[in-house]
């Protein structure tokens, strides 16, 4: 048996964000097939642009448009990509300075071995069929074959010769569709949604293993903390009141009183009962830590504070290591309990 | 200035810790042994500082976990950063030079092996135009090595000297998760990893947690001989921007080096990841030929996320308790190749003794 249970757990999320007028430009520009840099006080061309000047800290309003070929400045291999990359299968990530700019591009080559790549190289822009106004509208870099410095062991001083805004800008391959209507083209690009997933595999501690290794079998199981002698349910790694690991093995009954609960009237997603219902606060008998659990069995309005309750087991082919194996608390019907035996617990 | 010493370090590290993504329970005995060095309880502790991110283990609010390992009843005065330990060091620091506290306990956690690490790390990137290519840690030192090699300012032999180095010192570290050092001719000989970057030019996954005591004029007097007395405590940052900035070079590094004083320093634990990481530091940092690099084994060997740079200033204070150096530098990094560097000067003398 190992020490402690684990389980994958994914955390995903689409983040939406509005991009503001600078890289509103450069994503637009990517929809459009184009490359928008942005010229700086120095007289640099950066791609993607700042947004605000690093020397003046202006915001950035020269834009200039570059060509979608350039040279690998820099590069590494991926032998192992990691999900969400450009391609599932190995690659090279590189720094690319596109003609007529003077920073380069951090982006994908595609290219099957480290053979194919060299610092010098020249790539071109492979760009997606359908384009949103996202970076990953660029799809890739990939070998051109027009001019390889790299082939005439040229590189760093002496590779390719920026060109100016005008040259690189007529020398653009555009798509079709963007200048097609003849009048304004589509709007520009305002927000981009980059969704973010991530996974993990979530352990719970030697303590909480004990905790739902017990709900497993049907049993409760609590632990002391040795300094203050309280009673957790889940036993913790450290008391929070005095910083000491819980010890030891309390068996707890499931009859328990209610501390303070509330009633949940308000949807949300994922609710899984129809309101109204009630979550409450079950002080099991013998524990010094209340637990958040549902009541069931009793109009919601007729819940209270001080009420006794049981908890009611769900059939025990369906028990695994969760607290749900608990359905839920119902009423035990006894008289409720003394304020006196609760009012620390609140 | 008040004179602020470290006078406490405690530290774990393992390949895959499997216990919780708080590792609070890595936590309480560290913060216990942190204790027994000291002769405090946790009462005499004026100031608490934690550094982690949910991000890394997929638990939210894990900071809050985490405090269960101090014991808050009654309350006490506590603070968190999205920063390495050295980071939450540098608010300590501060904290006690308001003269608000004289003593603070700064602790860090991070169970990097829940997730895929270098994936991870690219959350910490331009949302628009580089997370969504998922730009992994170990490719953007790729790129920066590739670089320097390009522009002649160091080599791949250069880089498997320092990892030779650095497995042979961490035979001697207990808490390092990879040593053994070999040759530089057979380090070579090994495949390449991601062209240019061999295995062992970059640090191992490290789950860990550590923690740092400091204490100011006579309640650091009074838990050691030599405490390790804080001369200069400086950081600074690059742009984030990696295809803007200068590869080859750290000039953050730099701008840390100058605002403190480097001169007869001993030892330097520097805080890089990658091997020739290390390079671009002793070159910003100007650090003499005679100048003892990364005795511990460095980050190449074991470097816990949240804590690998603290430990750096941990590993340096230790060795100005026992009397080995007089003087020493620990060096922390965060961010993206580099991009935000902190230097902590220690020395055995507050500079004012005999006055």
């Amino acid at each position: 048996m190992t020490r402690t249970l684990s389980a994958p757990v994914t955390v995903a999320f689409d983040y939406t964000r509005s991009t503001g007028p600078v890289l509103g430009r450069f994503l637009t520009g990517l929809r459009d097939g184009v490359v928008v840099a942005g010229r700086t006080s120095d007289g640099e061309v950066v791609v993607p642009p700042l947004e605000y000047d690093p020397v003046t800290h202006e915001q950035t309003t020269d834009f200039v448009e570059v060509a979608d070929t350039g040279t690998v400045t820099s590069w590494t291999w991926v032998p192992e990509p990691v999900a969400g990359q450009p391609f599932d299968r190995p690659f090279a990530f590189a720094l690319v300075t596109l003609d007529g700019a003077t920073k380069p591009l951090f982006h994908a080559v595609d290219v099957a071995s480290p053979d194919q790549i060299s610092t010098g190289m020249r790539v071109r822009v492979r760009w997606a069929e359908e384009r949103v106004g996202h970076i990953n509208d660029l799809l890739c870099l990939e070998p051109a074959a027009d001019r390889d410095e790299a082939a005439d062991g040229v590189a760093g001083e002496g590779r390719a010769r920026p060109r100016l805004r005008d040259e690189a800008a007529t020398e653009l391959s555009r798509p079709g569709e963007s200048d097609a209507d003849g009048g304004d083209g589509p709007e520009p690009v305002t927000g981009v949604v980059t969704p973010v997933s991530l996974d993990y595999v979530y352990a719970a501690s030697p303590e909480e293993s004990t905790f739902y290794r017990g709900l497993d079998e049907g049993r409760i199981l609590g632990q002391r903390c040795p300094s203050c002698q309280k009673v957790y349910v889940p036993p913790r790694s450290a008391c929070p009141t005095d910083g000491t690991p819980t010890e030891g093995e309390i068996e707890l009954s499931g009859l328990g009183t209610i501390t303070t609960f509330c009633i949940v009237n308000v949807p949300f997603l994922g609710q899984k009962i129809e309101p109204p219902y009630v979550s409450a606060y079950v002080l099991l008998d013998g524990a010094d830590i209340a637990l958040l659990h549902l009541i069931l069995g009793v109009p919601a309005d007729e819940v209270r504070m001080g009420m006794r309750v049981k908890a009611v087991w769900k059939p025990r082919e369906e028990w695994a290591y969760s607290l749900e194996n608990i359905d839920h608390f119902a009423p035990t019907g006894d008289p409720d309990a003394d304020y006196d035996t609760y009012k620390r617990h609140l | 200035m008040r004179d602020v010493a470290v006078v406490g370090f405690a530290q774990q590290q393992l390949p895959d810790f499997d216990g919780s993504p708080t590792c609070v329970e890595m936590l309480v005995p560290i913060l216990a042994e942190c204790y027994e060095q000291t002769g405090w309880t946790r009462r005499d502790v004026g100031f608490w500082c934690s550094g982690s991110s949910d991000y890394l283990a997929g638990r939210s609010f894990s900071f809050v976990q985490a405090v269960d390992a101090i014991g808050v009843t009654p309350p006490v005065n506590e603070s968190h950063v999205e920063m390495d330990l050295a980071w939450a060091m540098y608010e300590a620091w501060i904290k006690i030079q308001t003269g608000e506290v004289d003593t603070a306990l700064v602790y860090a956690f991070g169970k990097s092996s829940a997730g895929v690490l270098r994936r991870t790390l690219a959350l910490q990137l331009d949302p628009y135009t580089m997370t969504p290519l998922w730009p992994d840690t170990v490719s953007l030192a790729g790129l920066q090595a590739r670089a320097g090699i390009d522009a002649g300012a160091w080599d791949e032999r250069a880089m498997a000297e320092v990892a030779q180095r650095s497995l042979t010192d961490a035979e001697q570290n207990e808490h390092s998760i990879r040593k053994g050092g070999s040759s530089v001719e057979e380090l070579l000989a090994r495949p390449m990893y991601a062209d240019p970057l061999r295995k062992h030019d970059c640090a191992p996954v490290t789950d860990g947690v550590a923690a740092l005591v400091l204490a100011a004029g006579d309640r650091a007097r009074a838990v050691r001989d030599r405490p390790a007395w804080i001369g200069g405590l400086s950081h600074f940052v690059d742009a984030s921007s990696i295809a803007n900035r200068d590869l080859t070079r750290s000039p953050s590094a730099a701008n840390a080096a100058a605002a403190v004083d480097l001169a007869g320093v001993e030892v330097a634990e520097l805080h890089a990841p990658f091997s020739h990481q290390e390079l671009i530091l002793r070159r910003e940092l100007g650090l003499a030929d005679d100048v003892r690099i990364n005795p511990s084994g460095g980050a190449l060997t074991s470097n816990p996320m949240f804590s690998g740079g603290g430990i750096r200033i941990g590993e340096t204070a230790r060795r100005i308790w026992s009397g080995e150096i007089s003087k020493g530098v620990g060096h922390a990094t965060s961010g993206a190749a580099l991009q935000q560097n902190l230097l902590c000067v220690l020395d055995s003398s507050t500079g004012k003794d005999g006055l």
